[in-house]
């Protein structure tokens, strides 16, 4: 047996128990739909505009830079658990990446990237 | 028939069917912790604010998350009809399953037997952080099918926000594994069994727990759901039972994080004092509970933060400190070894 296959299995009970927290109260609760109801709440008041779907650019320039961060933090997992195996080499190794990956940080901040206003 | 017979019987039901009874056990158990500690929240908030809490719904209020339950069943199920009608759907239900696919791998004790827990596999740790991680679509979704502008300007938001900790998350832990050399959650235990890794890892604790903060969406961090700014943040649309499948995921989210923190830096069901005499899942319960009233104890104290002061929080300060606590680790146990 693979050891992930329980895995899956979980992930397979977790799905038909999701299904079943959604069709059920289907079941239980009274439809009585009217077009007030179907109008979005928004906040309380009639939406006086359609939504345009626009949000500041901001949010993905950090999508961005998720992306790249987040490639270079699963990177650092294989690395660290042959920690003990590696010693002295590992950590320069590990040195010079962290310096390029400085640079670019640096980068970034200089350009105000993580400048939020 | 004796204990042996009943064993003979056990060995030959096929794996696949033990793995399912199992995660149904974890997956009741797991929701019922969930309600529960959704009642001790509104009882220990209540208390630390001077009021009774929830005490109507049978003694001391113990029913309520089953009157709570039966009241979202019977809710109307309200779709705006600006909303993408499949997406507004299918997205609490990414989440959910997100949030319930963590446990998954999570060892809660052991006996000689083997680990108590669904699956024990090899990068357990990783396994978990790829599950937990896809649950931001569930939010991101929501708020892009809800076709309403708060739930939008919330889901970007918490996206933005969720992303930006998750990496500081993922970098926060790498200092455990230097030290355990290994990504298996149990390995990781066994690594603890003299000394707890909130010792040497005490900046990667206090990293990981702003984190699992932020990445949970709860205060202070709870711009996702600011009120007097968005409404309902991302689920502002969503009513009855739709709108109750965020808030279990949200609370799994809380309950997954307790027990990563137990597990990588608590010692897991390792007993502290040498008080071997109580079962590691007491003790495992008991430290992962111990971080839920943490949660709790931070949103009665602390005030929301600022948007613009989280995100530069994030990746100014929590980024650069943990690739600088795990350089410094990896440091000492290059010289050390």
């Amino acid at each position: 047996m693979n050891p992930y296959a329980p895995v899956g299995i979980f992930l397979g009970v977790a799905f038909l128990f999701a299904v079943a927290f959604s069709i059920v109260p289907g079941l239980a609760a009274k439809k009585k739909p009217n077009d007030t109801k179907a109008e979005a709440y928004e906040c309380g008041v009639e939406p006086t505009s359609d939504v345009s779907g626009r949000f500041p650019v901001r949010f993905y320039i950090v999508a961005m830079l998720f992306v790249i961060f987040d490639v270079e933090a699963a990177s650092f997992y294989p690395w660290a658990v042959q920690m003990h195996a590696l010693r002295t080499f590992g950590l320069l190794e590990m040195i010079v990446f962290v310096v390029v990956l400085g640079i670019g940080y640096a980068y970034v901040w200089r350009k105000g990237g993580f400048q939020w206003r | 028939m004796t204990v042996a017979h009943v064993l003979d019987l056990l060995n030959t039901v096929p794996w696949w069917l033990v793995v399912t009874v199992k995660a149904v056990i974890v997956l009741v158990i797991v929701q019922t912790v969930f309600a529960y500690s959704m009642l001790f929240e509104r009882k220990i908030m209540a208390w630390m604010q001077l009021r009774p809490g929830p005490n109507r719904v049978g003694p001391w209020g113990l029913m309520q998350p089953a009157a709570d339950a039966a009241k979202m069943l019977f809710k109307e199920d309200l779709t705006p009809k600006t909303a993408d009608p499949i997406i507004y759907k299918l997205a609490p239900f990414i989440s959910l399953i997100c949030a319930m696919g963590a446990f998954a791998v999570i060892p809660f004790s052991e006996s000689s037997a083997g680990i108590w827990g669904v699956a024990d596999v090899n990068a357990g740790i990783l396994v978990i952080f790829a599950i937990t991680s896809i649950g931001v679509y569930g939010i991101s979704l929501a708020g892009w099918a809800s076709g309403s502008k708060f739930p939008l300007l919330g889901a970007v938001r918490s996206t933005a926000q969720m992303i930006s900790y998750e990496l500081a998350m993922t970098m926060s832990v790498i200092g455990v594994l230097i030290l355990a050399g290994t990504t298996s959650l149990s390995g990781i235990v066994h690594a603890q069994a003299k000394v707890w890794y909130i010792i040497p890892q005490i900046f990667g604790f206090a990293i990981y727990i702003i984190t699992a903060v932020a990445e949970t969406n709860r205060a202070p961090f709870d711009l996702v759901e600011a009120e007097t700014e968005l409404v309902g943040g991302f689920h502002t649309e969503y009513s009855g039972l739709r709108f109750g499948l965020f808030f279990i995921a949200e609370y799994l989210n809380m309950i997954t994080v307790a027990c990563i923190a137990t597990l990588l830096f608590l010692g897991g069901w390792n007993a502290p004092f040498g008080l071997t005499i109580v079962p590691g899942l007491i003790w495992f319960v008991l430290k992962a509970g111990l971080f839920i009233f943490m949660y709790i104890w931070l949103r009665t104290t602390l005030p929301r933060l600022r948007y613009d002061r989280l995100m530069n929080f994030g990746w100014k300060f929590l980024l650069p400190a943990a690739t600088l606590n795990l350089m410094v680790t990896a440091a000492i146990v290059a010289v050390l070894g």
